[in-house]
């Protein structure tokens, strides 16, 4: 047994997760991205984004997360996600209502179709994946000693 | 803009963007974070005043969001109780946040603060403007979970524990909500409020109703506090800080419980007499509970919290009572109530600033170093108590007629007794401490800041005035339309959808 063990979890989780990871994170963008054409959409697909993130820092330890994707970052992909979903809703007013899809609607089934809902997927994929994580760093980054100084 | 319909999805949309713009730049930027709070409540109650003017020219306004027709679009509906609601909300909103900009400055974050409180405000906008059940019990949430956040705002282990408390009592009675609406849902498979509501009035089916409409007393009940289901109250209120508090207690248990309550049993299911006897007597029941659980607190906090669910019970007397003018004096006292209890908890937030405690043992004689508050505090606690000159005195006179009238002398007598209590109340909260001789280890007190000054003398003119909304002329523009709407009850459907 060496001295001072390395953060995260085995060798065997560690090189599961190598491959895993990746594939998660792609599943999670399909997910997103087919979200107007098959089950799934921002919600779905953004809580698969952000396992995948989880998955990496339960097996390599918070250092390694942190090298790729800053807590700063995550905070400002959150607020970017809403203010962007929301400016898809106020773009709307132009064809005089809230919310009204000013793209051409596409032929149905394709990817690229169904005006303005699957870049409104994607900002709300933004939001949750953003948000889900931020929930999960501030469970791991609080301590107990900071509470009830 | 020429279309005043347009205004409707704004109420949501201005917060919202004002909470997420401080999330992403308020951190870098301080003063942004301080701007935005205060501009962006006084632009929705600038919003809110055209809205009484749209109304009073068109008596209902329909938004179809996205441009899908109604009943399978969601809806947001203006009539005379939302403009009425929102002129209510945003105006006390305004007020709590040029107070929360100094007040504040002790807490560290304060553009988290600001977010926190923009979203909540975006949630209770949303709540009154919502034309569509579930589109209402998602702002219901919004509101409720920044609500949560915002009491565990000081991160200390009674406030922790004040929000779990208040955070899984808060989502047991949105469950019961969320449960109601499912029920509603498999019988009209309808959203609508309005379709909901014709939907309902075909419906043979009693005993569903009846379990629907527990189900919602019981959620609703739990955001308005009444009294079985006020248990969360007198923690959350006290441990948020004071600006929360006022929040709390001045506008979020009405939007959340009496408004969305009232909207739906008036509008939708339809009041039954027994319906209204039961929110006659829950009312009457936390009018004399809350006022009893009042007098015995030395947390002035605490104290004002109680009182709370005690003129909460006012409202809802008032609004079961049913009958126009009833509902009348149930409204006024609503926005009286959110005037002088939003006041008050901002006093009680200038004495914890100036002093350090809210134990009322302790305070004594700050009258000479706290002029402001003071007087301001004096103003509220008058009104509070009923008495003549200031706007709480029309509103329960208004509610106890109305009782004498309906042939509730019973509950006529507890509101009087109750008011006399709230009297005493008030009178030892002025005396332990504005009055008496001033204790030495408060020789060093000094008045708040300029804006929270501003903030409680504001708020304290309105509570003089407020009995001039009852003066014909201002009372047809004003209170009169929101009445209208509970008076109408399920007509309120034929309204909304031949208005397309």
């Amino acid at each position: 047994m060496p001295e001072k063990p390395e953060p995260g979890m085995t060798i065997l989780v560690k090189t599961v997760t190598r491959l895993t990871a990746w594939l998660i994170l792609l599943y999670g963008i399909y997910i997103v991205l087919h979200g107007h054409i098959s089950p799934g959409g921002g919600f779905a697909g953004g809580v698969i984004i952000a396992l995948s993130f989880i998955h990496l820092m339960l097996a390599y330890g918070k250092e390694v997360v942190f090298r790729k994707l800053s807590k700063e970052m995550v905070e400002l992909m959150e607020s970017t996600g809403a203010l962007v979903f929301l400016a898809i809703a106020l773009l709307g007013l132009t064809t005089g209502y809230f919310f009204g899809n000013f793209l051409p609607a596409g032929e149905p089934f394709n990817l690229f179709s169904a005006g303005t809902i699957p870049l409104s997927n994607i900002a709300i994929s933004f939001k949750v994946w953003a948000g889900l994580f931020a929930v999960f760093l501030a469970l791991v980054l609080l301590r107990i000693d900071n509470v009830g100084e | 803009m020429s279309d005043p319909v347009v205004l409707l999805p704004c109420f949501v949309a201005v917060p919202l963007a004002a909470a997420f713009v401080n999330s992403l730049l308020g951190k870098r930027i301080h003063w942004l974070s301080d701007l935005l709070g205060s501009l962006t409540p006084l632009i929705l109650l600038g919003l809110s005043l055209l809205a009484v003017q749209a109304v009073r020219a068109d008596s209902v306004l329909v938004y179809q969001v996205g441009g899908w027709k109604l009943p399978i679009g969601i809806a947001m509906v203006m009539d005379g109780l939302t403009s009425f609601m929102l002129v209510t909300v945003n105006m006390v909103t305004f007020a709590i946040a040029v107070y929360a900009r100094d007040y504040m400055e002790r807490y560290t974050s304060k553009e988290m603060f600001y977010t926190l409180f923009l979203l909540m405000l975006a949630g209770m906008n949303g709540v009154i403007v919502s034309g569509d059940l579930f589109n209402l019990f998602v702002f219901l949430e919004i509101a409720a979970v920044a609500s949560y956040a915002l009491v565990a705002f000081g991160t200390e282990r009674h406030e922790l524990e004040a929000a779990f408390k208040y955070a899984v009592m808060g989502t047991v009675g949105s469950l019961f909500i969320l449960l109601g609406i499912v029920f509603l849902y498999s019988v009209t498979s309808t959203l609508n409020m309005a379709d909901m509501g014709q939907m309902l009035a075909k419906q043979k089916d009693t005993n569903l109703i009846l379990m629907v409409s527990v189900l919602f007393l019981m959620g609703f009940g739990l955001k308005a506090a009444l009294v079985p289901f006020h248990a969360w109250l007198p923690d959350a209120h006290p441990s948020a800080p004071a600006p929360i508090s006022a929040m709390l207690s001045g506008v979020l248990i009405k939007t959340l419980g009496i408004y969305a309550l009232s909207r739906i049993f008036f509008n939708v299911i339809g009041l039954t007499p027994a319906v209204s006897s039961i929110l006659m007597f829950l009312g009457t029941l936390s009018m004399v509970v809350g006022v009893l659980l009042a007098i015995g607190q030395r947390d002035l906090k605490r104290l004002l919290a109680y009182s709370s669910i005690s003129q909460i019970g006012y409202v809802v007397l008032g609004i079961g009572l049913a009958t126009p003018l009833g509902i009348l004096g149930g409204l006024l006292h609503l926005f009286n109530h959110s005037v002088f209890k939003a006041l008050l908890f901002l006093n009680s937030g200038a004495l914890e600033y100036a002093t350090g405690t809210r134990d009322l043992e302790a305070m004594g004689g700050l009258r000479k170093k706290m002029p402001v508050t003071s007087t301001t505090s004096f103003v509220a606690s008058m009104s509070i108590a009923g008495m003549p000159p200031f706007g709480g005195f029309w509103s329960k006179l208004l509610i106890i007629m109305a009782a004498v009238q309906a042939g509730h002398l019973g509950y006529a007598l507890w509101a009087v007794i109750v008011s006399v209590l709230t009297l005493a109340l008030f009178a030892r909260v002025i005396k332990n401490a504005f009055l008496g001789n001033l204790d030495d280890r408060w020789q060093g007190v000094r008045e708040v800041p300029a804006f929270m000054q501003a903030s409680m003398m504001a708020l304290a003119f309105i509570c003089l005035v407020s009995g001039t909304l009852l003066i014909p002329g201002i009372r047809e523009v004003f209170l009169n339309q929101a009445t209208e709407i509970f008076v109408k009850g399920s007509d309120y459907s034929i309204l909304i959808l031949g208005n397309i």
